[in-house]
Protein backbone atom coordinates (compact mmCIF):
# COMPACT_ATOMS: atom_id res chain seq x y z
CA UNK A 1 0.00 0.00 0.00
CA UNK A 2 1.23 3.49 -0.79
CA UNK A 3 2.08 6.01 1.93
CA UNK A 4 -0.81 8.23 3.02
CA UNK A 5 -0.17 11.91 3.59
CA UNK A 6 -2.56 14.65 4.60
CA UNK A 7 -3.48 17.37 7.07
CA UNK A 8 -4.27 16.04 10.52
CA UNK A 9 -7.46 16.94 12.38
CA UNK A 10 -7.25 16.46 16.10
CA UNK A 11 -10.31 15.08 17.87
CA UNK A 12 -10.64 14.24 21.54
CA UNK A 13 -11.79 11.12 23.35
CA UNK A 14 -15.08 9.25 22.97
CA UNK A 15 -16.13 10.58 19.55
CA UNK A 16 -19.25 8.47 19.22
CA UNK A 17 -20.90 7.29 16.03
CA UNK A 18 -23.89 9.59 16.64
CA UNK A 19 -21.48 12.54 16.49
CA UNK A 20 -20.10 11.27 13.19
CA UNK A 21 -23.48 10.42 11.63
CA UNK A 22 -26.59 11.32 13.60
CA UNK A 23 -29.45 8.81 13.81
CA UNK A 24 -31.48 11.26 11.74
CA UNK A 25 -29.48 10.33 8.65
CA UNK A 26 -29.38 6.59 9.12
CA UNK A 27 -31.91 5.94 6.37
CA UNK A 28 -30.42 8.62 4.11
CA UNK A 29 -27.90 8.11 1.29
CA UNK A 30 -24.33 8.36 2.57
CA UNK A 31 -23.66 11.48 0.46
CA UNK A 32 -26.38 13.25 2.45
CA UNK A 33 -25.14 11.92 5.80
CA UNK A 34 -21.59 13.00 4.90
CA UNK A 35 -22.68 16.64 4.70
CA UNK A 36 -23.52 16.57 8.42
CA UNK A 37 -20.47 14.83 9.87
CA UNK A 38 -19.51 16.20 13.34
CA UNK A 39 -22.21 18.85 12.99
CA UNK A 40 -23.21 18.72 16.65
CA UNK A 41 -19.69 19.00 18.05
CA UNK A 42 -17.65 20.80 15.39
CA UNK A 43 -19.94 22.72 13.05
CA UNK A 44 -18.30 23.67 9.76
CA UNK A 45 -15.94 20.67 9.71
CA UNK A 46 -17.35 19.37 6.42
CA UNK A 47 -16.51 22.65 4.67
CA UNK A 48 -12.90 22.65 5.81
CA UNK A 49 -11.95 19.04 5.27
CA UNK A 50 -10.00 18.12 2.12
CA UNK A 51 -9.22 14.97 0.15
CA UNK A 52 -6.56 12.93 1.91
CA UNK A 53 -6.93 14.56 5.35
CA UNK A 54 -6.28 12.38 8.38
CA UNK A 55 -8.27 12.22 11.58
CA UNK A 56 -6.10 11.95 14.68
CA UNK A 57 -8.23 11.08 17.66
CA UNK A 58 -8.05 10.18 21.31
CA UNK A 59 -9.45 7.10 22.98
CA UNK A 60 -12.57 5.21 21.94
CA UNK A 61 -13.07 6.86 18.54
CA UNK A 62 -16.27 5.66 16.91
CA UNK A 63 -17.73 4.12 20.05
CA UNK A 64 -21.43 3.32 19.92
CA UNK A 65 -23.51 2.07 17.07
CA UNK A 66 -22.75 -0.45 14.33
CA UNK A 67 -23.66 2.09 11.65
CA UNK A 68 -21.33 1.57 8.72
CA UNK A 69 -22.31 5.00 7.49
CA UNK A 70 -19.94 6.47 10.12
CA UNK A 71 -16.68 5.40 8.44
CA UNK A 72 -18.36 5.62 5.04
CA UNK A 73 -19.29 9.26 5.55
CA UNK A 74 -15.71 10.04 6.59
CA UNK A 75 -14.41 8.30 3.48
CA UNK A 76 -16.96 10.13 1.33
CA UNK A 77 -15.62 13.43 2.72
CA UNK A 78 -12.16 12.42 1.52
CA UNK A 79 -10.62 11.34 4.84
CA UNK A 80 -7.72 9.08 3.90
CA UNK A 81 -7.03 7.48 7.26
CA UNK A 82 -8.14 7.53 10.89
CA UNK A 83 -5.50 7.25 13.60
CA UNK A 84 -6.61 6.99 17.22
CA UNK A 85 -5.42 5.96 20.67
CA UNK A 86 -8.17 3.33 20.53
CA UNK A 87 -11.35 2.63 18.59
CA UNK A 88 -14.85 1.42 19.29
CA UNK A 89 -14.43 -2.09 17.90
CA UNK A 90 -17.32 -2.07 15.42
CA UNK A 91 -16.21 1.26 13.95
CA UNK A 92 -12.73 -0.20 13.55
CA UNK A 93 -14.05 -3.32 11.78
CA UNK A 94 -16.34 -1.25 9.58
CA UNK A 95 -13.54 1.12 8.60
CA UNK A 96 -11.36 -1.77 7.43
CA UNK A 97 -14.37 -3.41 5.76
CA UNK A 98 -15.10 -0.36 3.62
CA UNK A 99 -11.43 0.24 2.82
CA UNK A 100 -10.70 3.16 5.16
CA UNK A 101 -7.38 2.54 6.97
CA UNK A 102 -7.73 2.75 10.76
CA UNK A 103 -4.63 2.60 12.93
CA UNK A 104 -4.41 2.21 16.70
CA UNK A 105 -1.54 4.40 17.82
CA UNK A 106 -0.70 5.19 21.45
CA UNK A 107 0.31 8.73 22.35
CA UNK A 108 -0.53 10.20 18.98
CA UNK A 109 -3.40 12.52 19.91
CA UNK A 110 -1.36 14.59 22.36
CA UNK A 111 1.31 15.28 19.77
CA UNK A 112 -0.84 16.55 16.91
CA UNK A 113 -2.30 19.99 16.24
CA UNK A 114 -4.96 20.69 13.66
CA UNK A 115 -3.23 21.22 10.34
CA UNK A 116 0.00 19.30 11.12
CA UNK A 117 0.82 17.03 8.20
CA UNK A 118 0.49 13.35 8.97
CA UNK A 119 2.26 10.59 7.05
CA UNK A 120 0.98 7.07 7.59
CA UNK A 121 2.52 3.82 6.45
CA UNK A 122 -0.28 1.33 6.90
CA UNK A 123 1.78 -1.74 6.10
CA UNK A 124 4.71 -0.85 8.36
CA UNK A 125 2.29 0.57 10.96
CA UNK A 126 4.02 3.89 11.48
CA UNK A 127 2.55 7.36 11.88
CA UNK A 128 4.62 10.54 11.56
CA UNK A 129 3.88 14.15 12.36
CA UNK A 130 5.89 15.94 9.67
CA UNK A 131 5.33 19.32 11.33
CA UNK A 132 7.03 18.34 14.57
CA UNK A 133 9.18 15.52 13.26
CA UNK A 134 7.82 13.04 15.78
CA UNK A 135 6.99 9.49 14.79
CA UNK A 136 4.90 6.79 16.41
CA UNK A 137 4.57 3.04 16.17
CA UNK A 138 1.01 1.91 15.50
CA UNK A 139 -0.43 -1.57 16.07
CA UNK A 140 0.20 -3.64 12.93
CA UNK A 141 -2.85 -4.83 10.99
CA UNK A 142 -3.28 -8.53 10.23
CA UNK A 143 -2.58 -9.94 6.77
CA UNK A 144 -6.29 -10.36 6.08
CA UNK A 145 -7.01 -6.75 7.10
CA UNK A 146 -4.25 -5.48 4.78
CA UNK A 147 -5.65 -7.59 1.95
CA UNK A 148 -9.12 -6.11 2.52
CA UNK A 149 -7.69 -2.56 2.51
CA UNK A 150 -5.61 -3.19 -0.60
CA UNK A 151 -8.63 -4.61 -2.41
CA UNK A 152 -10.66 -1.51 -1.54
CA UNK A 153 -12.91 -3.17 1.03
CA UNK A 154 -14.41 -6.53 1.97
CA UNK A 155 -17.05 -6.26 -0.78
CA UNK A 156 -14.28 -6.12 -3.38
CA UNK A 157 -12.76 -9.23 -1.79
CA UNK A 158 -16.14 -10.92 -2.05
CA UNK A 159 -16.55 -9.83 -5.67
CA UNK A 160 -13.25 -11.38 -6.66
CA UNK A 161 -14.16 -14.58 -4.78
CA UNK A 162 -17.39 -14.72 -6.77
CA UNK A 163 -15.46 -14.12 -9.98
CA UNK A 164 -13.18 -17.07 -9.19
CA UNK A 165 -16.17 -19.34 -8.59
CA UNK A 166 -17.71 -18.59 -11.95
CA UNK B 1 -6.51 -26.80 28.21
CA UNK B 2 -7.81 -23.84 30.20
CA UNK B 3 -9.58 -21.30 28.00
CA UNK B 4 -11.87 -18.37 28.62
CA UNK B 5 -15.39 -18.41 27.15
CA UNK B 6 -14.33 -16.22 24.23
CA UNK B 7 -11.29 -18.39 23.54
CA UNK B 8 -13.12 -21.70 23.72
CA UNK B 9 -15.96 -20.54 21.45
CA UNK B 10 -13.65 -18.94 18.86
CA UNK B 11 -11.34 -21.99 18.98
CA UNK B 12 -14.27 -24.29 18.31
CA UNK B 13 -15.62 -22.05 15.53
CA UNK B 14 -12.25 -21.80 13.82
CA UNK B 15 -11.31 -25.46 14.20
CA UNK B 16 -8.32 -24.71 16.43
CA UNK B 17 -7.31 -26.61 19.53
CA UNK B 18 -6.09 -23.56 21.38
CA UNK B 19 -6.12 -19.84 20.67
CA UNK B 20 -4.39 -16.94 22.43
CA UNK B 21 -5.48 -13.32 22.89
CA UNK B 22 -4.23 -11.17 20.02
CA UNK B 23 -4.32 -14.06 17.54
CA UNK B 24 -6.47 -13.76 14.39
CA UNK B 25 -8.76 -16.57 13.26
CA UNK B 26 -11.31 -17.20 10.54
CA UNK B 27 -14.42 -18.51 12.28
CA UNK B 28 -17.62 -20.18 11.10
CA UNK B 29 -20.65 -18.13 12.11
CA UNK B 30 -23.49 -20.06 13.80
CA UNK B 31 -26.21 -17.42 13.42
CA UNK B 32 -26.52 -14.07 11.71
CA UNK B 33 -29.09 -11.49 12.82
CA UNK B 34 -30.10 -8.58 10.61
CA UNK B 35 -32.43 -5.70 11.37
CA UNK B 36 -33.46 -3.20 8.65
CA UNK B 37 -29.76 -3.15 7.79
CA UNK B 38 -30.63 -6.27 5.81
CA UNK B 39 -31.74 -3.96 2.98
CA UNK B 40 -28.14 -2.70 2.63
CA UNK B 41 -26.79 -6.24 3.07
CA UNK B 42 -29.06 -7.46 0.26
CA UNK B 43 -27.91 -4.62 -2.01
CA UNK B 44 -24.28 -5.44 -1.20
CA UNK B 45 -24.84 -9.11 -2.06
CA UNK B 46 -26.43 -8.11 -5.36
CA UNK B 47 -23.53 -5.79 -6.19
CA UNK B 48 -21.05 -8.60 -5.49
CA UNK B 49 -22.95 -10.98 -7.75
CA UNK B 50 -24.04 -13.30 -4.91
CA UNK B 51 -27.33 -14.99 -5.87
CA UNK B 52 -27.42 -17.69 -3.23
CA UNK B 53 -26.34 -17.32 0.38
CA UNK B 54 -24.41 -19.94 2.25
CA UNK B 55 -27.12 -21.10 4.67
CA UNK B 56 -30.46 -19.24 4.82
CA UNK B 57 -31.39 -21.34 7.88
CA UNK B 58 -28.77 -19.55 9.98
CA UNK B 59 -30.08 -16.09 9.14
CA UNK B 60 -32.72 -14.27 11.19
CA UNK B 61 -34.16 -10.99 9.92
CA UNK B 62 -36.09 -8.81 12.37
CA UNK B 63 -37.37 -5.34 11.50
CA UNK B 64 -37.37 -3.12 14.57
CA UNK B 65 -35.76 0.27 14.03
CA UNK B 66 -38.46 1.94 11.94
CA UNK B 67 -41.71 0.21 12.89
CA UNK B 68 -44.28 1.10 11.85
CA UNK B 69 -42.55 3.01 9.06
CA UNK B 70 -42.47 6.69 10.11
CA UNK B 71 -41.42 7.95 6.67
CA UNK B 72 -41.78 6.96 3.05
CA UNK B 73 -38.04 6.32 2.97
CA UNK B 74 -38.35 3.83 5.82
CA UNK B 75 -41.31 2.13 4.15
CA UNK B 76 -39.22 1.72 1.01
CA UNK B 77 -36.40 0.16 3.03
CA UNK B 78 -38.94 -2.29 4.49
CA UNK B 79 -40.06 -3.24 1.00
CA UNK B 80 -36.48 -3.97 0.02
CA UNK B 81 -36.04 -6.12 3.14
CA UNK B 82 -39.13 -8.18 2.20
CA UNK B 83 -37.89 -8.63 -1.36
CA UNK B 84 -34.46 -9.73 -0.14
CA UNK B 85 -35.85 -12.18 2.41
CA UNK B 86 -38.02 -13.75 -0.28
CA UNK B 87 -35.28 -13.93 -2.92
CA UNK B 88 -32.67 -15.40 -0.61
CA UNK B 89 -35.06 -17.92 0.92
CA UNK B 90 -34.84 -16.70 4.51
CA UNK B 91 -37.69 -18.17 6.55
CA UNK B 92 -36.88 -16.78 10.00
CA UNK B 93 -38.33 -13.37 9.21
CA UNK B 94 -40.09 -11.08 11.70
CA UNK B 95 -41.88 -8.41 9.75
CA UNK B 96 -41.98 -5.50 12.17
CA UNK B 97 -44.58 -6.46 14.71
CA UNK B 98 -42.60 -8.77 16.97
CA UNK B 99 -40.43 -6.30 18.79
CA UNK B 100 -36.82 -5.28 19.20
CA UNK B 101 -34.46 -7.72 17.52
CA UNK B 102 -32.41 -8.60 20.60
CA UNK B 103 -35.49 -9.42 22.66
CA UNK B 104 -37.02 -11.42 19.79
CA UNK B 105 -33.78 -13.39 19.27
CA UNK B 106 -33.78 -14.40 22.93
CA UNK B 107 -37.53 -15.01 23.17
CA UNK B 108 -37.88 -17.08 20.03
CA UNK B 109 -35.11 -19.47 21.01
CA UNK B 110 -32.60 -18.34 18.39
CA UNK B 111 -29.80 -17.99 20.95
CA UNK B 112 -28.00 -21.03 22.38
CA UNK B 113 -25.06 -21.19 24.81
CA UNK B 114 -21.64 -21.45 23.15
CA UNK B 115 -22.81 -20.18 19.76
CA UNK B 116 -20.98 -17.53 17.74
CA UNK B 117 -23.55 -14.98 16.62
CA UNK B 118 -23.09 -11.74 14.69
CA UNK B 119 -25.71 -9.05 14.11
CA UNK B 120 -25.99 -5.75 12.27
CA UNK B 121 -26.48 -3.95 15.57
CA UNK B 122 -24.05 -2.99 18.30
CA UNK B 123 -26.22 -4.42 21.09
CA UNK B 124 -26.01 -7.93 19.63
CA UNK B 125 -23.79 -8.59 22.67
CA UNK B 126 -27.07 -9.00 24.64
CA UNK B 127 -27.11 -12.75 23.89
CA UNK B 128 -24.22 -13.32 26.26
CA UNK B 129 -26.92 -13.52 28.94
CA UNK B 130 -27.44 -17.07 27.67
CA UNK B 131 -23.75 -17.77 27.11
CA UNK B 132 -23.43 -17.00 23.40
CA UNK B 133 -20.44 -15.14 21.95
CA UNK B 134 -22.28 -12.40 20.12
CA UNK B 135 -21.28 -9.03 18.73
CA UNK B 136 -22.19 -6.36 16.22
CA UNK B 137 -20.77 -5.94 12.73
CA UNK B 138 -21.55 -3.68 9.76
CA UNK B 139 -23.48 -4.28 6.54
CA UNK B 140 -20.50 -5.06 4.31
CA UNK B 141 -19.15 -7.64 6.73
CA UNK B 142 -22.64 -9.10 7.08
CA UNK B 143 -22.87 -9.51 3.31
CA UNK B 144 -19.54 -11.35 3.46
CA UNK B 145 -20.84 -13.55 6.30
CA UNK B 146 -24.03 -14.45 4.44
CA UNK B 147 -22.08 -15.26 1.29
CA UNK B 148 -19.24 -17.25 2.86
CA UNK B 149 -20.44 -18.29 6.33
CA UNK B 150 -17.23 -17.01 7.93
CA UNK B 151 -15.57 -13.90 9.32
CA UNK B 152 -12.18 -12.93 10.76
CA UNK B 153 -11.89 -12.39 14.50
CA UNK B 154 -9.15 -11.31 16.84
CA UNK B 155 -9.11 -13.29 20.06
CA UNK B 156 -9.94 -10.84 22.87
CA UNK B 157 -8.52 -10.74 26.36
CA UNK B 158 -11.00 -11.40 29.15
CA UNK B 159 -12.01 -9.39 32.21
CA UNK B 160 -13.66 -11.25 35.02
CA UNK B 161 -16.21 -9.66 37.35
CA UNK B 162 -17.04 -11.38 40.62
CA UNK B 163 -20.32 -10.02 41.92
CA UNK B 164 -21.13 -10.61 45.57
CA UNK B 165 -24.20 -9.71 47.58
CA UNK B 166 -27.70 -9.10 46.28
CA UNK B 167 -29.19 -5.88 44.94
CA UNK B 168 -31.54 -4.19 47.40
CA UNK B 169 -34.90 -3.48 45.70
CA UNK B 170 -35.78 -1.31 43.84
CA UNK B 171 -32.25 -1.35 42.42
CA UNK B 172 -31.64 -3.37 39.30
CA UNK B 173 -28.84 -4.62 37.10
CA UNK B 174 -28.91 -1.34 35.15
CA UNK B 175 -27.53 0.39 38.25
CA UNK B 176 -24.68 -2.14 38.31
CA UNK B 177 -23.61 -1.40 34.73
CA UNK B 178 -23.89 2.36 35.18
CA UNK B 179 -21.78 2.07 38.33
CA UNK B 180 -19.10 0.10 36.47
CA UNK B 181 -19.09 2.65 33.61
CA UNK B 182 -18.84 5.55 36.07
CA UNK B 183 -16.09 3.99 38.17
CA UNK B 184 -13.95 2.87 35.26
CA UNK B 185 -14.91 4.55 31.94
CA UNK B 186 -16.74 3.89 28.70
CA UNK B 187 -13.71 2.11 27.38
CA UNK B 188 -12.60 0.08 30.36
CA UNK B 189 -13.39 -3.12 28.48
CA UNK B 190 -12.26 -1.86 25.06
CA UNK B 191 -11.99 -4.88 22.81
CA UNK B 192 -12.25 -7.24 25.78
CA UNK B 193 -14.60 -10.06 26.66
CA UNK B 194 -16.45 -9.87 29.99
CA UNK B 195 -17.35 -12.77 32.26
CA UNK B 196 -19.77 -12.10 35.11
CA UNK B 197 -19.99 -14.64 37.91
CA UNK B 198 -20.49 -14.94 41.65
CA UNK B 199 -23.55 -14.88 43.87
CA UNK B 200 -24.67 -11.51 42.52
CA UNK B 201 -24.73 -12.84 38.96
CA UNK B 202 -26.50 -16.04 39.96
CA UNK B 203 -29.17 -14.05 41.78
CA UNK B 204 -30.02 -12.10 38.64
CA UNK B 205 -32.86 -13.21 36.40
CA UNK B 206 -32.09 -13.90 32.73
CA UNK B 207 -33.83 -10.59 31.96
CA UNK B 208 -31.52 -8.72 34.35
CA UNK B 209 -28.52 -10.45 32.76
CA UNK B 210 -29.73 -9.30 29.36
CA UNK B 211 -29.58 -5.70 30.60
CA UNK B 212 -26.01 -6.31 31.77
CA UNK B 213 -24.89 -7.92 28.49
CA UNK B 214 -26.72 -5.26 26.50
CA UNK B 215 -24.75 -2.51 28.25
CA UNK B 216 -21.42 -4.34 27.81
CA UNK B 217 -20.83 -2.55 24.50
CA UNK B 218 -21.12 0.76 26.39
CA UNK B 219 -17.93 -0.30 28.19
CA UNK B 220 -16.32 -1.08 24.84
CA UNK B 221 -16.62 -4.85 25.25
CA UNK B 222 -16.74 -7.28 22.36
CA UNK B 223 -18.51 -10.14 24.16
CA UNK B 224 -20.17 -10.51 27.54
CA UNK B 225 -20.88 -13.84 29.19
CA UNK B 226 -22.99 -15.33 31.95
CA UNK B 227 -22.84 -19.04 32.75
CA UNK B 228 -25.66 -21.35 31.78
CA UNK B 229 -27.12 -22.07 35.23
CA UNK B 230 -30.59 -23.34 36.19
CA UNK B 231 -32.16 -19.96 35.41
CA UNK B 232 -30.68 -19.94 31.91
CA UNK B 233 -31.66 -23.57 31.44
CA UNK B 234 -35.24 -22.86 32.47
CA UNK B 235 -35.34 -20.02 29.91
CA UNK B 236 -33.91 -22.27 27.18
CA UNK B 237 -36.32 -25.09 28.04
CA UNK B 238 -39.26 -22.74 27.65
CA UNK B 239 -38.09 -21.02 24.45
CA UNK B 240 -36.49 -23.84 22.51
CA UNK B 241 -36.95 -27.09 24.38
CA UNK B 242 -33.58 -26.95 26.15
CA UNK B 243 -31.11 -29.82 26.05
CA UNK B 244 -28.25 -27.50 25.06
CA UNK B 245 -24.63 -27.86 26.06
CA UNK B 246 -24.18 -25.34 28.91
CA UNK B 247 -21.48 -22.66 28.96
CA UNK B 248 -19.37 -23.07 32.09
CA UNK B 249 -16.54 -20.67 32.94
CA UNK B 250 -13.10 -22.20 33.21
CA UNK B 251 -11.82 -20.58 36.39
CA UNK B 252 -8.26 -21.69 35.61
CA UNK B 253 -8.11 -19.77 32.33
CA UNK B 254 -5.82 -16.74 32.64
CA UNK B 255 -7.61 -13.38 32.31
CA UNK B 256 -6.25 -9.86 31.93
CA UNK B 257 -7.94 -8.52 35.07
CA UNK B 258 -10.41 -9.43 37.78
CA UNK B 259 -12.79 -7.08 39.58
CA UNK B 260 -14.84 -7.66 42.69
CA UNK B 261 -18.04 -5.81 43.38
CA UNK B 262 -20.45 -5.95 46.31
CA UNK B 263 -23.95 -5.32 44.96
CA UNK B 264 -25.58 -4.92 48.36
CA UNK B 265 -23.67 -1.66 48.90
CA UNK B 266 -24.91 -0.05 45.69
CA UNK B 267 -27.17 3.00 45.43
CA UNK B 268 -29.17 4.04 42.36
CA UNK B 269 -26.99 5.47 39.60
CA UNK B 270 -27.67 8.07 36.92
CA UNK B 271 -25.63 8.69 33.78
CA UNK B 272 -25.52 12.40 32.91
CA UNK B 273 -25.24 13.89 29.42
CA UNK B 274 -23.51 13.22 27.07
CA UNK B 275 -21.50 10.09 27.77
CA UNK B 276 -22.60 6.86 29.39
CA UNK B 277 -19.69 6.98 31.86
CA UNK B 278 -20.60 10.43 33.21
CA UNK B 279 -22.23 8.77 36.20
CA UNK B 280 -23.33 10.01 39.64
CA UNK B 281 -24.94 8.25 42.56
CA UNK B 282 -28.46 9.63 42.75
CA UNK B 283 -27.88 11.21 46.18
CA UNK B 284 -25.20 13.45 44.66
CA UNK B 285 -27.39 14.68 41.83
CA UNK B 286 -28.72 18.23 41.95
CA UNK B 287 -32.44 18.70 41.38
CA UNK B 288 -32.88 18.02 37.67
CA UNK B 289 -36.29 18.58 36.12
CA UNK B 290 -37.36 16.41 33.19
CA UNK B 291 -39.97 16.83 30.47
CA UNK B 292 -39.88 13.25 29.21
CA UNK B 293 -39.36 9.83 30.73
CA UNK B 294 -38.76 6.73 28.65
CA UNK B 295 -39.26 3.25 29.95
CA UNK B 296 -38.33 0.57 27.47
CA UNK B 297 -35.86 -0.40 24.73
CA UNK B 298 -33.70 -3.51 24.37
CA UNK B 299 -32.01 -2.46 27.60
CA UNK B 300 -34.97 -2.23 29.96
CA UNK B 301 -38.28 -2.94 28.24
CA UNK B 302 -38.87 -6.42 29.61
CA UNK B 303 -41.66 -7.72 31.83
CA UNK B 304 -39.78 -7.38 35.10
CA UNK B 305 -38.90 -3.78 34.18
CA UNK B 306 -42.52 -2.90 33.37
CA UNK B 307 -43.75 -4.63 36.52
CA UNK B 308 -41.26 -2.75 38.68
CA UNK B 309 -42.37 0.55 37.15
CA UNK B 310 -46.05 -0.33 37.46
CA UNK B 311 -45.52 -1.13 41.14
CA UNK B 312 -44.23 2.41 41.62
CA UNK B 313 -46.87 4.06 39.42
CA UNK B 314 -49.84 2.24 40.98
CA UNK B 315 -52.17 4.77 42.56
CA UNK B 316 -49.94 7.69 41.53
CA UNK B 317 -50.03 10.15 38.63
CA UNK B 318 -47.34 11.07 36.16
CA UNK B 319 -46.32 14.71 36.74
CA UNK B 320 -48.31 17.02 34.42
CA UNK B 321 -45.09 18.45 32.98
CA UNK B 322 -43.74 15.00 32.02
CA UNK B 323 -44.49 12.72 29.08
CA UNK B 324 -44.00 9.12 30.17
CA UNK B 325 -43.45 6.92 27.11
CA UNK B 326 -43.42 3.17 27.61
CA UNK B 327 -41.97 0.88 24.94
CA UNK B 328 -42.28 -2.84 25.67
CA UNK B 329 -39.32 -4.74 24.19
CA UNK B 330 -41.54 -7.15 22.24
CA UNK B 331 -45.10 -8.06 21.39
CA UNK B 332 -44.87 -11.01 23.77
CA UNK B 333 -43.89 -8.65 26.57
CA UNK B 334 -46.62 -6.22 25.48
CA UNK B 335 -49.33 -8.88 25.46
CA UNK B 336 -48.38 -10.41 28.76
CA UNK B 337 -48.09 -7.00 30.42
CA UNK B 338 -51.51 -6.16 29.01
CA UNK B 339 -53.15 -9.41 30.09
CA UNK B 340 -51.82 -9.27 33.62
CA UNK B 341 -52.83 -5.62 34.09
CA UNK B 342 -49.35 -4.11 34.22
CA UNK B 343 -50.04 -1.83 31.25
CA UNK B 344 -53.43 -0.86 32.71
CA UNK B 345 -51.69 0.38 35.85
CA UNK B 346 -49.20 2.40 33.82
CA UNK B 347 -51.94 3.89 31.63
CA UNK B 348 -54.04 4.79 34.68
CA UNK B 349 -51.05 6.73 35.99
CA UNK B 350 -50.83 8.65 32.72
CA UNK B 351 -48.18 6.68 30.82
CA UNK B 352 -48.41 6.39 27.03
CA UNK B 353 -47.74 2.93 25.60
CA UNK B 354 -45.91 2.88 22.25
CA UNK B 355 -45.55 -0.11 19.98
CA UNK B 356 -42.57 -2.40 20.53
CA UNK B 357 -39.55 -1.27 18.54
CA UNK B 358 -36.62 1.09 18.74
CA UNK B 359 -38.70 4.27 18.44
CA UNK B 360 -37.01 7.32 19.98
CA UNK B 361 -34.07 5.36 21.44
CA UNK B 362 -31.81 6.21 18.51
CA UNK B 363 -33.50 9.46 17.55
CA UNK B 364 -35.50 8.39 14.52
CA UNK B 365 -39.15 8.72 15.51
CA UNK B 366 -41.85 8.43 18.14
CA UNK B 367 -41.00 10.73 21.04
CA UNK B 368 -38.06 12.92 20.15
CA UNK B 369 -36.78 15.83 22.24
CA UNK B 370 -36.80 19.53 21.43
CA UNK B 371 -33.97 21.99 22.20
CA UNK B 372 -33.41 22.42 25.94
CA UNK B 373 -35.56 19.45 26.89
CA UNK B 374 -34.43 16.80 29.32
CA UNK B 375 -35.31 13.13 29.36
CA UNK B 376 -34.75 10.42 31.94
CA UNK B 377 -34.47 7.17 30.07
CA UNK B 378 -34.00 3.47 30.70
CA UNK B 379 -32.22 3.12 27.32
CA UNK B 380 -28.48 2.60 26.91
CA UNK B 381 -27.03 5.71 25.25
CA UNK B 382 -27.10 9.42 26.01
CA UNK B 383 -24.81 10.72 23.27
CA UNK B 384 -25.41 14.30 22.20
CA UNK B 385 -28.33 14.42 19.78
CA UNK B 386 -29.13 10.73 20.31
CA UNK B 387 -32.82 11.35 20.95
CA UNK B 388 -33.61 14.40 18.84
CA UNK B 389 -32.21 17.89 19.28
CA UNK B 390 -28.48 18.43 19.79
CA UNK B 391 -29.53 20.82 22.55
CA UNK B 392 -31.52 18.19 24.43
CA UNK B 393 -30.17 16.13 27.32
CA UNK B 394 -30.63 12.43 28.02
CA UNK B 395 -30.05 10.97 31.49
CA UNK B 396 -29.82 7.19 31.81
CA UNK B 397 -31.14 5.26 34.78
CA UNK B 398 -32.93 2.11 35.91
CA UNK B 399 -36.65 1.47 35.31
CA UNK B 400 -37.43 2.28 38.96
CA UNK B 401 -35.64 5.64 38.76
CA UNK B 402 -37.43 6.45 35.49
CA UNK B 403 -40.85 5.66 37.00
CA UNK B 404 -40.26 7.65 40.18
CA UNK B 405 -38.90 10.61 38.22
CA UNK B 406 -41.92 10.59 35.90
CA UNK B 407 -44.10 11.09 38.97
CA UNK B 408 -41.85 13.63 40.68
CA UNK B 409 -41.13 15.76 37.60
CA UNK B 410 -37.43 15.68 38.41
CA UNK B 411 -34.85 12.89 38.70
CA UNK B 412 -35.78 11.27 41.99
CA UNK B 413 -34.52 8.47 44.21
CA UNK B 414 -36.68 5.35 43.87
CA UNK B 415 -35.79 4.34 47.44
CA UNK B 416 -37.78 7.33 48.73
CA UNK B 417 -41.07 6.06 47.35
S1 LIG C 1 -33.82 -0.21 21.28
FE1 LIG C 1 -32.23 1.35 20.98
S2 LIG C 1 -30.31 0.39 21.57
FE2 LIG C 1 -31.83 -1.24 21.30
S3 LIG C 1 -31.56 -1.95 19.19
FE3 LIG C 1 -33.13 -0.37 19.17
S4 LIG C 1 -32.04 1.58 18.75
FE4 LIG C 1 -30.52 0.05 19.37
Amino acid sequence: MELLKGRGWNFGDNMDTDAIVSGRFLDAPVEEAARHVFESIRPGFVDEVREGDVIVAGANFGCGSSRESAPEALKTLGIGCVVAESFGRIFFRNAIAIGLPAMVCAGVSERFNDGDTARVDVEKATVENLASGSSFAAEPLSGEMLLILESGGIMEVLKSMMGEER
Amino acid sequence: MAMTSAESILARASGSEKVEPGEYVSAVIDKAMCNEGFAAVFMNLGAAGVKRIQDPGRVIVIMDHYVPAPTERAATIHQLVRTGVEQLGITKFYDGRHGIAHQVMMEEGHVLPGELIVGTDSHTCTYGALGAASCGIGFSEMAYVLATGRLWFRIPETMRFLLSGALAPPLSSKDVMLKIAGDHSAEMAQYKSLEFSGEGAREMSVEARMTMSNMAVELGAKFCFFETDEKAEAWLAEKCGGGCEPLVFDKKAPVSSTYEMDLSALEPQVSLPHTVDNVKAISLLERTEVQQAILGSCTNGRLEDLRLAAGILAGRKVHPGVRLLVIPASWKVYRQAMEEGTLGTIIAAGGVILNPGCGPCFGAHGGLLGPGERCISSTNRNFKGRMGSDQAEVYLASPATVAVSAVAGYIADPRDM
